[in-house]
């Protein structure tokens, strides 16, 4: 693409490579409003299907232009703004999820070569990154001026900071396999066999943490709606209320590509091309989440804690250990 | 000649961020600067070609420290937030310490002098980052570690509390 680009601009070189940014910047863009269009369309019909209903089916042909009546109601509502709110902080905080959420794309690898920047520290800056969306979930509680968004934002960081250190052990584990950061490197050592094999602890840790992280259904504390409304989204409406969840599809996409790409073999697979084995395993973590949340119920504060530095953590702790036994034997085995 | 304008915008925001930090009359707007100020000084860590840094910089100040700051600044919240960092009177005898401290790091920025290597940085640097802190400064490594253990049980017997004194739970 980058010599049409050339063509069709004419300029300098860095104009081209200016004006490449730009598509690549857009192409994430499109992924992450694609798949939120799909999946509030697929979350709805699966969450219908495990209730045994039928779920949309009065917007176009089996319901599927719902998202679309969806985006309509939410453009067209009025923007409410509480009066008592922080106004500036209040404002900033849906925009601020959002970039992170979006950032998190630029190291995933859809395709052999195919990648916005494979920096050596590739998976790492997604663990950094992610990390950034725990300070404006506290922003809008806070700035909403309401106890039970408040309440939110207290749970969401007491959540997030929690399931982040067993996130990142579950990680590292592949890290001391690869011996490399770098996605590319990850997915390529996984042509003989995927890493799910050698480390199913990890990639259980891996999917429950991933799990709360999102706040996704049973560790949905911070909107829990039976307790405190909405928690962070209570005080907004209208396309402010949208970019919240906007951000949280982006990063069930995110980790969901995370858990395809480290644990599954990323796009490697036979016969077919790699961006379609990479989406197919996109899906299928999906559609585990979605599984997860209309299966369990939530679970309560404590539980989230204890289960977190209790359960979690050591087995990830275990896992690292085990994994650099199991490579010094390795090591010694070959001599 | 990019990385130069980048540079002198980021400088601008870490230190504008960091100017707001300290006039501020919110509290929770000086600690929420604060995050822009660290997020500023990570995106210096890259300009220097040091981005595994610049991503500890991002995880531990601004998704663990930051957030920490204002959560304990949100919990000593007072009924008017609006003048909670209000400035005292000691401006003139700070303007002195200031100034003085400017002159003095000034001075030694200007008169030390810095060498300067002409090899490009290298380009990974998680690997040697690791090897020198498992390797030459192992002990102090390890000796951190034990100090921010014995730290976390220390705040872990402050947060519980003595037996009897268990009455104002929040």
């Amino acid at each position: 693409m980058r010599p049409l680009v050339e063509e069709m601009i004419g300029g300098p070189a860095w104009l081209a490579d200016l004006a490449m940014i730009a598509v690549q910047i857009g192409a994430i863009f499109a992924v992450i409003m694609a798949s939120a269009i799909v999946l509030v369309y697929a979350e709805r019909k699966v969450s219908a299907f495990m209730q045994m209903r039928i779920g949309p089916n009065r917007v176009g042909p089996w319901g599927i232009l719902q998202t679309t009546a969806d985006m309509l109601k939410l453009l067209s509502k009025e923007d409410i703004v509480p009066r008592a709110a922080e106004r500036r902080v209040w404002a900033l905080a849906p925009v601020l999820l959002f970039v992170p959420a979006v950032a998190a794309y630029a190291v995933l690898p859809l395709d052999a070569g195919l990648v916005f920047a494979d920096l050596n520290i590739g998976i790492f800056y997604f663990v950094a990154i992610s990390s950034q969306a725990t300070l404006p979930f506290l922003m809008a509680g806070w700035a909403s001026n309401n106890k039970y968004a408040l309440l939110g934002g207290m749970r969401t960081v007491a959540q997030m900071i929690s399931y982040e250190i067993p996130l990142v052990f579950s990680l590292l584990g592949v890290v001391m396999l690869t011996g490399s950061m770098k996605m590319s490197d990850i997915v390529g050592a996984q042509r003989d066999f995927w890493f799910i094999l050698i480390q199913p602890a990890a990639f259980l840790v891996y999917v429950i943490a991933a799990t709360a992280e999102t706040n996704r259904t049973p560790f949905d504390l911070v909107e829990a709606e039976s307790e405190i409304i909405a928690g962070p989204f209570t005080e907004y409406s209208g396309m402010r209320w949208s970019l919240f969840f906007l951000a949280e599809y982006a990063n069930l996409v995110a980790v969901s590509a995370i858990a395809a790409t480290v644990f599954l073999g990323g796009w490697q697979g036979p016969w077919l091309p790699g961006w379609l084995w990479f989406t197919a395993k996109v899906v299928m973590m999906i559609y585990v989440f979605m599984w997860f949340r209309w299966t369990f119920p939530r679970i309560r504060v404590d539980q989230l804690m204890s289960f977190g530095w209790k359960g979690l953590l050591p087995l990830a702790l275990v896992n690292v250990v085990v994994t650099g036994i199991g490579i010094y034997i390795a090591q010694q085995w070959r001599g | 000649m990019a990385s130069v304008a980048a540079f002198y915008l980021l400088a601008a925001v870490v230190l504008a961020a960091a100017a707001g930090v300290v006039f501020k009359r919110n509290l929770v707007h000086s600690a929420l600067l604060l995050a822009v100020t660290f997020i500023g000084v990570a995106g210096l860590y890259i300009l220097l070609a040091a981005d595994f840094l610049a991503a500890v910089q991002l995880l531990v100040y601004n998704g663990a420290v930051a957030v920490i700051v204002v959560i304990g600044v949100m919990l000593t919240q007072k009924g008017d937030m609006k003048n909670s960092n209000p400035p005292n009177r000691m401006g003139r005898g700070l303007l002195v310490v200031v100034v003085l401290l400017a002159a003095g790091m000034l001075a030694a920025v200007l008169t030390t002098k810095w060498p300067v290597v002409a090899q490009p940085p290298p380009g990974e640097t998680a690997g040697a980052i690791a090897g020198l802190l498992l390797g030459e400064f192992a002990i102090a490594f390890e000796a951190a570690a034990v100090l921010l253990l014995a730290a976390m049980i220390g705040a872990i017997i402050l947060a519980r509390g003595g037996e009897n004194r268990g009455s104002h739970r929040t």
